[in-house]
């Protein structure tokens, strides 16, 4: 790492306990590493994100427009931080923000500020809707799966060998287990107005949830895979309490996608294993997960890891993946006064 | 338990504790076993032959022969069920 303090920003300072975003826990593997010395600006879409109050991981806080507001607007806001804070790596930490970030890198990069992201043909490689393609060169299965625009489906997909339940995915966010038409039907809308269309179908597979995180170097590469399996889960879906596991498989799968998509940045893969113990690919994720503080806690921060690569650095080898380490989330509050609310709501950016 | 080579390398990767409690470092699934179960898989580790281990079972102890094959073949089929 450089001498000098490096200013990191990071988006996705939300922290939901049903839907946390990744971006606080990538700033507690940042701040907590002996290997980094720096700022933390938190960039959010929300003045109520709690991260941008939790002064240990956050030194200063943002406020973005949406991606629905375009490319001009974002970028007119990412160039009047910068002004102020100086930021030498940026870390976007959320699906839907991704794709005019990528589309945007270049200009990023020309600022002074330094990513490390895949490419928008990576980045379309690993759509949900490209799952079979991706199973297939992972050499795993892949659980059926249509996009579709219409409600209209649920009542007919039974013609078509379809059987519920199913689960019904935002192209970006959101999956819900449905076990009928008119469920499915409730959730295809919400979803629809929440994340827009196409709405994505996939056949449901009982079984338990194995997610690896790691870094791709661009090279084909997978730097210091870190692997869980889902021991809890929210009502959402998403883990609330894990532990590391050694799954050579996994492993093997991550590291062909990996390698076939030349993958640069962070990602997170998500199998299902089966009850015949077969491995179906559920996801690509193209970020870190919420759960990136276990690569802390097994000496593979891959947050650092990102980092040396963003700042062309050979990141560090890592010892052999410790399993048996668990996690468990929790929830907490932080109170601060309201003039902190006040000068986000008001400025655009947290007072301290 | 589709071969031998399989219940192997399961019963080895096991992390054992004195206590009861059993990890699995390549499914994460963990479970806790009785003291009996514990003697059976530190015997499981040391050998996949199912008689030498009934046999060292026998040593410990007072059972029928063929109640001691059952109860073995239970646990193992438990396990590999559970570990799948």
């Amino acid at each position: 790492m450089p001498n000098r303090k490096l200013t990191v920003a990071i988006t996705g300072m939300n922290a939901k306990p049903d839907n946390p975003g990744p971006g606080l826990a990538v700033s507690r593997c940042l701040t907590e590493s002996e290997d980094f010395s720096g700022r933390i600006v938190g960039l959010s879409y929300d003045a109520l994100d709690p991260g941008l109050y939790l002064k240990d991981y956050c030194d200063t806080g943002y406020l973005l427009p949406y991606p629905s507001s375009g490319d001009d607007a974002f970028l007119d806001r990412l160039t009047a931080i910068h002004e102020k804070e100086h930021i030498d790596i940026f870390i976007p930490c959320l699906d839907a923000e991704l794709p005019s970030i990528i589309r945007l890198n270049s200009v990023i990069n020309e600022m002074g500020i330094k990513t490390f992201l895949p490419t928008a043909e990576q980045f379309r490689l690993r759509n949900k809707d490209k799952l079979v393609e991706l199973s297939e060169l992972a050499g795993i299965d892949c659980p059926r799966i249509e996009a579709i625009t219409n409600a209209t489906f649920f009542y007919q997909c039974q013609d078509d060998n379809w059987s519920f339940p199913l689960v019904v995915k935002g192209l970006f966010y959101d999956a819900r287990i449905v076990h009928n038409p008119e469920e499915a039907t409730i959730a295809f809308k919400s979803i629809a107005a929440e994340w827009g269309f196409p709405v994505l179908v996939q056949q449901f597979v009982k079984g338990e949830e194995y997610n690896l995180t790691a870094v791709g170097d661009g090279k084909g590469n997978m730097i210091g895979a870190v692997m869980m399996k889902k021991m809890a889960l929210t009502d959402k879906g998403k883990a609330w309490a894990g532990v590391t596991v050694l799954d050579e498989k996994l492993y093997d799968a991550s590291h062909q996608l990996i390698k076939a998509l030349q993958w640069r940045g962070p990602l997170e893969v998500e199998v299902l294993k089966d009850t015949k113990g077969n491995y179906n690919l559920l996801e690509i994720n193209p970020r870190f997960p919420a759960w990136i503080y276990l690569s802390h806690g097994v000496d593979r921060n891959l947050p650092l890891a990102l980092i040396k690569l963003a700042m062309n650095e050979k990141p560090q080898q890592y010892n052999a993946l410790k399993p048996g380490i668990m996690f468990i989330r929790y929830a907490q509050e932080v109170v601060v006064p309201i003039s902190k609310f006040e000068s986000l709501i008001v400025n655009g950016v947290s007072d301290r | 338990m589709d071969n031998l080579k399989d219940a192997k390398a399961l019963y080895h990767r096991l992390a054992l504790s004195e206590n009861g409690f059993v990890f699995d470092p390549v499914s994460g699934q963990s479970f806790t076993v009785n003291e009996t179960g514990i003697e059976l898989l530190h015997l499981l580790q040391q050998s996949t032959d199912l008689q030498e281990v009934q046999k060292a079972l026998a040593g410990i102890y007072d059972a029928q022969p063929n109640e001691l094959e059952r109860d073995i073949n239970d646990f193992t089929s438990s396990l590999s069920e559970l570990m799948s």
